[in-house]
């Protein structure tokens, strides 16, 4: 545990980030490299400011802040294995913005973010209210309820995905891809980063909450208003990224896990950690992507199903060893 | 001083505690028992505001519980639940830092950092501090969350089976701590407990539950009695006198 302990360092993660950040910048069909910089043509000022730029940028506010709400989720849950894919959370978003197509047409986005963000709102609610009614807490037991919560929600919205003839549409918002992120098409994702910062500044009572409702009561906190305050940023959150870049499955789930299992389930020593561990993994991820089957694109959705999940399994077969 | 007056409180229609008022006075260790189900819990959870009553009142230094500020409650009144043990990745040092958040909210002074340092003193964890509570075992993470308490300072502490799961050494190492907060530190200290020879040693007051109800109060010497004994749980049980305790011996049937 020693020996690897220094990649969980806040430099270390500082460090790779702004390293996977320029290469970032520097990939792709358009040649770019950074000894052009200070030399751009029009064209390559273009592809910079209007793809390669809004790429990175909501590359990283995504990664930060889908880590940072799984984090919240676990909390608040107190389920390791709950996110927003296995809580229900991105199915009723879908749903959100099915019905708000189906309702307004081609409603301006902002509209259909707040319809969408009513459904994965009461989604959440639903299953977090699920949860207070099982009876048996086994921790493999209540992300599957989820799971299923969730595909009963998504049969919702293929029925009437198909019969209205959208179902090409849902299918870009299962997979998440960053390749059509394009200045003015992404900046609806900035109304994360004021979300990450109230996570920063409620995670004391986060944590607290974490600890159960009796637990938070004796210390006088409000614990109803705290757990709503955190669900109401998890739907948010979720919302903006599917609207904005599609679903990131599991990404709420690997980041967390693999931070709180070396520094512990107080969030303000693991808050920190799980937004740039989030970012950069999320940016090696789309990097891969791009340069797998190049000139063509993997879909992120896809590198960060297959990696993290096989992150996650090893970090779970080798859990002891860190106890 | 805790004043219970008239309290009920149901759960669908079954009155779990059934108008019970009682007096728990400052600086005495009071212990409740009775068989299971009595409402012992229930009633906890009452009078520190973590269960709704249905009727009566609990006055807390005079005041109804109910009208107090959760927040300035929590640094009149503790109590902690069984259910706290739960496998969560923090230090023990995190956790009894917790105890400071009704005074802190979070932004710890020297003066918590100090009182920190002192609970986890009182209760000797100083050498398992940095450990994660998932390492400790079940006596050293009771430890831990009585720590917290002492951490959050209240006049009043109240405990649920804190001797739940626990060996004996542990046992006691937990109820004489419990005695050195009424006797050092002036907390009035309210436990529900399983075991009456841990009532008879420990406490000043005990108070009997029944079915909801209070049927008995008084001091170990009246409490811990035959005749008592029999009315509380339906028991024949020999009572010795051995060190100056009064010790109910239980554990088979004696009166063959």
């Amino acid at each position: 545990m020693k020996d690897i302990s220094f990649l969980m360092s806040k430099s270390f993660l500082a460090a790779v980030l702004l390293l996977l950040s320029v290469a970032s910048l520097f990939i792709g069909v358009k040649d770019l490299s950074p000894l052009d910089l200070f030399s751009l043509d029009q064209s390559q000022r273009q592809v910079m400011l209007i793809s390669r730029l809004p790429r990175l940028i909501s590359l990283i506010i995504a990664g930060v802040s889908m880590s940072v709400v799984g984090l919240i989720m676990q909390q608040l849950s107190r389920n390791k294995f709950v996110s927003p894919t296995t809580g229900g959370t991105d199915d009723s978003a879908r749903l959100g913005i099915l019905v708000a197509m189906l309702l307004f047409g081609n409603a301006p986005t902002m509209g259909k973010m707040l319809v969408a963000f009513v459904f994965a709102l009461a989604g959440t609610f639903l299953f977090m209210k699920l949860l207070d009614r099982i009876k048996l807490r086994d921790a493999i037991f209540i992300p599957l309820v989820g799971l299923m919560f969730g595909n009963i929600i998504s049969s919702v919205t293929t029925f009437f995905a198909y019969k209205y003839d959208l179902i090409q549409n849902i299918s870009s918002w299962l997979q998440g891809n960053f390749s059509l992120v394009m200045s003015g098409r992404y900046e609806l994702l900035y109304i994360s980063i004021p979300l990450v910062v109230v996570a920063y500044i409620f995670a004391d009572k986060f944590t607290i909450s974490g600890m159960g409702e009796e637990f938070a009561v004796n210390l006088g906190l409000n614990y109803r208003q705290v757990v709503n305050i955190g669900l109401i940023i998890v739907a948010l959150v979720s919302v903006v990224v599917i609207i904005t870049v599609g679903t990131i499955p599991f990404l709420g789930l690997i980041i967390p896990n693999l931070v709180t299992l070396m520094r512990g389930d107080h969030l303000k020593k693991s808050l920190g950690h799980t937004a740039l561990l989030g970012a950069v993994f999320i940016l090696g991820c789309d990097i891969l992507g791009r340069v797998v089957i190049y000139p063509y694109e993997i879909p992120i959705g896809l590198t960060v199903g297959v990696i993290g999940s096989g992150i996650f399994l090893y970090l779970l077969l080798r859990r002891k060893v860190y106890e | 001083m805790i004043e219970v007056r008239n309290v009920t409180k149901s759960y669908g229609g079954k009155a779990v505690v059934d108008n019970v008022s009682l007096d728990i006075h400052k600086g005495k260790v009071t212990s409740f028992i009775g068989p299971n189900g009595a409402g012992k819990s229930t009633l906890l959870s009452v009078i520190s505001r973590l269960s709704a009553k249905d009727a009566g009142q609990v006055l807390i230094e005079g005041r109804e519980v109910g009208a107090w500020d959760s927040g300035q409650l929590a640094q009149a009144i503790s109590i902690l639940k069984q259910s706290n043990q739960i496998g969560v990745r923090l230090t023990v040092k995190e956790l009894v830092s917790f105890g400071r958040y009704p005074y802190s909210k979070g932004r710890l002074t020297a003066a918590d950092r100090e009182m920190i340092d002192q609970a986890i003193a009182y209760l000797e964890l100083g050498e398992l501090q940095d450990k994660y509570l998932d390492q400790l075992s079940g006596g050293q993470n009771q430890r831990a969350f009585i720590a917290m308490t002492v951490a959050q300072n209240t006049d009043y502490v109240l405990l649920d089976e804190p001797l739940n799961n626990l060996d004996m050494k542990h046992s006691v190492q937990i109820m004489k701590v419990l005695r050195r907060l009424a006797d050092e530190l002036g907390k009035t200290v309210v436990i529900v407990l399983h075991d009456i020879n841990f009532a008879s040693c420990y406490s000043d007051r005990i108070v009997a539950l029944k079915q909801g109800r209070v049927i008995r109060e008084g001091t170990a010497e009246e409490m811990i009695d035959t005749a008592v004994l029999r009315e509380i749980y339906d028991m024949d049980i020999p009572v010795e006198l051995i060190g100056g305790h009064r010790l109910g011996v239980y554990f088979a049937d004696y009166t063959k």
